[in-house]
């Protein structure tokens, strides 16, 4: 039989966002995958350079609607270094706080996410559920639901009291319940078993040389984690452990994180219990020296890192980030490759994948000739004008929504 | 299949219990306390240091003198800007600016967006 490419993708039922999958047909399975970043790009870190430092924290915060703690939590621990802070004891708790809470919310919308893809609408209607418990502990902690806007850099903007670490607590018990169940359904429902066992298999020399990280690694046995491996806020005083499994397939990747949200309830209550008296902020003046600096985060999706380059003004001169996804899709295509063309949602959605985080820039060049293009807003307004006009449709009398 | 439907007993379950979900907008949606909604400006308290318009992310916040004669400040705010990170409450040396928990702010009208507060 002829082998066949079919695109999956950039605009597909299975994806959450935009990207593009090209995918090498041989029957029902892939011969072949290539994947095509840059539908997303937003301009984030050049945007950085014309922001001050306490701004880009929230512009920071907003490249990805889950782990927004993580992004902005590297940030300023990168501005710190710079700038030679150590922050207070109380704020490196209740940063861990709010990091493992939110590491808590994105596995469990992994896990309904997982649960949608492979069919099992159930699983995703009742985690999708308990989700909201920890939505609202982050939002009574924090002010917000998503953004929590928790970090300022020397420290972070809100204190908890007692009667918010009594709801802490009492908010983890009941999470604590309700994940113990779901670890019974997702290691003994033999429906999910096998769906998922031997699906997306990556071998760990593989994951090890095509660079994964987080979860994806630690289900191809690799013990790794920057919250053991490089610690940082609070994560040094603690004890966890780090949550690796050997079936190197998808079934090893929803193991390892319903078990790790277990492993970040433990953590929760230790950051509670342990509290330290203190401010929770330092003051920083708003001109960092100069200096370059850079910082690692164990995001729920594996590591994140930025860099931060200052030249003694309010404004960063170079900010660079790259998100755990980046990371992992390296190693998409061997995932997908070899396995059937259904299973290429559920392997996709296995690395938690957030494309809108990952994409940072984009290089126009032409395929066929080689040669790279740049446009500005006038040269580019003009290419779409007479892109339509070849097409039939005038729009060169249409007023432009900006200002030139 | 051995093994399958582990998820059955709870199903059955919450055929006798009421619904996790709300009826809004016909049931009032609950906001914590302490949310980071829509702004409130205290006239009285501002001083006109527009250290708030300096450090708004969005440049969502504008101050302007409304009397000639008297150091009498008006805010506005741009709802269409405005990203609720709090940064310019933070900021107030006067305390003139403040969260509140109103979050219903949609609107159909794009001019009402800019508001004085």
């Amino acid at each position: 039989m002829a082998k066949m490419m079919i695109p999956l993708g950039p605009q597909h039922p299975a994806l959450e966002e935009p990207e593009s999958f090209s995918l090498l047909l041989d029957g029902e399975r892939i011969a072949a995958a290539t994947v095509a970043l840059g539908y997303n790009h937003r301009g984030m870190e050049k945007a950085c350079e014309s922001r001050t430092y306490i701004q880009d924290i929230y512009l920071l915060e907003r490249i990805c609607g889950i782990c927004s703690h993580s992004h902005s939590s590297s940030y300023v621990q990168a501005v710190e270094a710079i700038a030679g802070i150590e922050i207070p004891k109380r704020a490196a708790y209740l940063r861990t706080l709010i990091g493992e809470l939110e590491r808590v919310h994105s596995h469990l919308l992994w896990l309904g996410i997982a649960g949608h893809e492979i069919g099992f609408q159930t699983l995703f209607m009742f985690v999708w559920r308990d989700r909201e418990l920890v939505m609202d502990l982050l939002e009574r902690l924090t002010g917000n639901r998503v953004n929590y806007g928790m970090n300022t850099i020397g420290g972070v903007r809100r204190d908890i009291d007692s009667t918010q670490t009594e709801e802490v607590l009492k908010a983890l018990d009941i999470l604590e319940a309700r994940t113990s169940y779901y670890i019974k359904v997702c290691t003994e429902e033999q429906s999910i078993i096998g769906r998922l066992a031997g699906v997306g298999k990556l071998p760990r020399e593989d994951a090890l040389r095509l660079g994964a990280v987080g979860p994806v690694l630690r289900a191809s046995g690799v013990r790794r984690d920057m919250r053991k491996d490089d610690p940082y806020d609070a994560y040094s005083e603690l004890d966890f452990n780090v949550i690796t499994d050997d079936h190197a397939d998808v079934l090893g990747r929803t193991v390892v994180r319903v078990f790790e949200i277990m492993e970040s309830y433990k953590i929760c209550r230790q950051v509670v219990r342990n509290m330290p008296d203190g401010p929770i902020a330092v003051k920083v003046p708003a001109k960092i020296p100069t200096g370059e600096a850079f910082s690692r985060y164990e995001a729920p999706r594996g590591e994140d890192i930025h860099y931060v380059r200052s030249n003694g003004t309010d404004r960063p001169e170079r900010v660079k980030v790259r998100a755990p996804t980046l990371a992992n899709l390296a190693s998409i295509t061997n995932m997908i490759e070899g396995g059937y063309l259904a299973d290429v949602p559920i392997v996709i959605a296995a690395i938690d994948p957030c494309f809108s985080c990952t994409d940072r820039m984009i290089r126009v060049q032409d395929s066929r000739s080689g040669r790279e293009d740049r446009y500005d807003w006038a040269g580019l307004r003009q290419y779409s004008i007479d892109w339509y006009k070849k097409r039939g449709v005038d729009l060169s009398q249409t007023k432009a929504a900006w200002k030139d | 299949m051995k093994g399958t439907g582990k998820m059955i007993p709870l199903m059955l379950r919450m055929l006798v219990k009421k619904p996790d979900t709300i009826l809004y907008p016909a049931q009032k949606a609950h906001v914590e306390e302490h949310f980071r909604g829509a702004l409130k400006f205290d006239q009285a308290l501002c001083i006109g240091c527009k250290l708030c318009m300096r450090v708004c992310p969005s440049a969502a916040i504008e101050i302007e003198r409304v009397s000639e004669t008297e150091k009498v400040f008006q805010a506005y705010v741009r709802m269409d800007r405005c990203i609720f990170c709090g940064q310019c409450v933070d900021t107030c040396p006067k305390k003139a600016l403040e969260n509140t928990e109103n979050f219903e702010l949609a609107s159909t009208d794009k001019e009402s967006l800019r508001k004085a507060i």
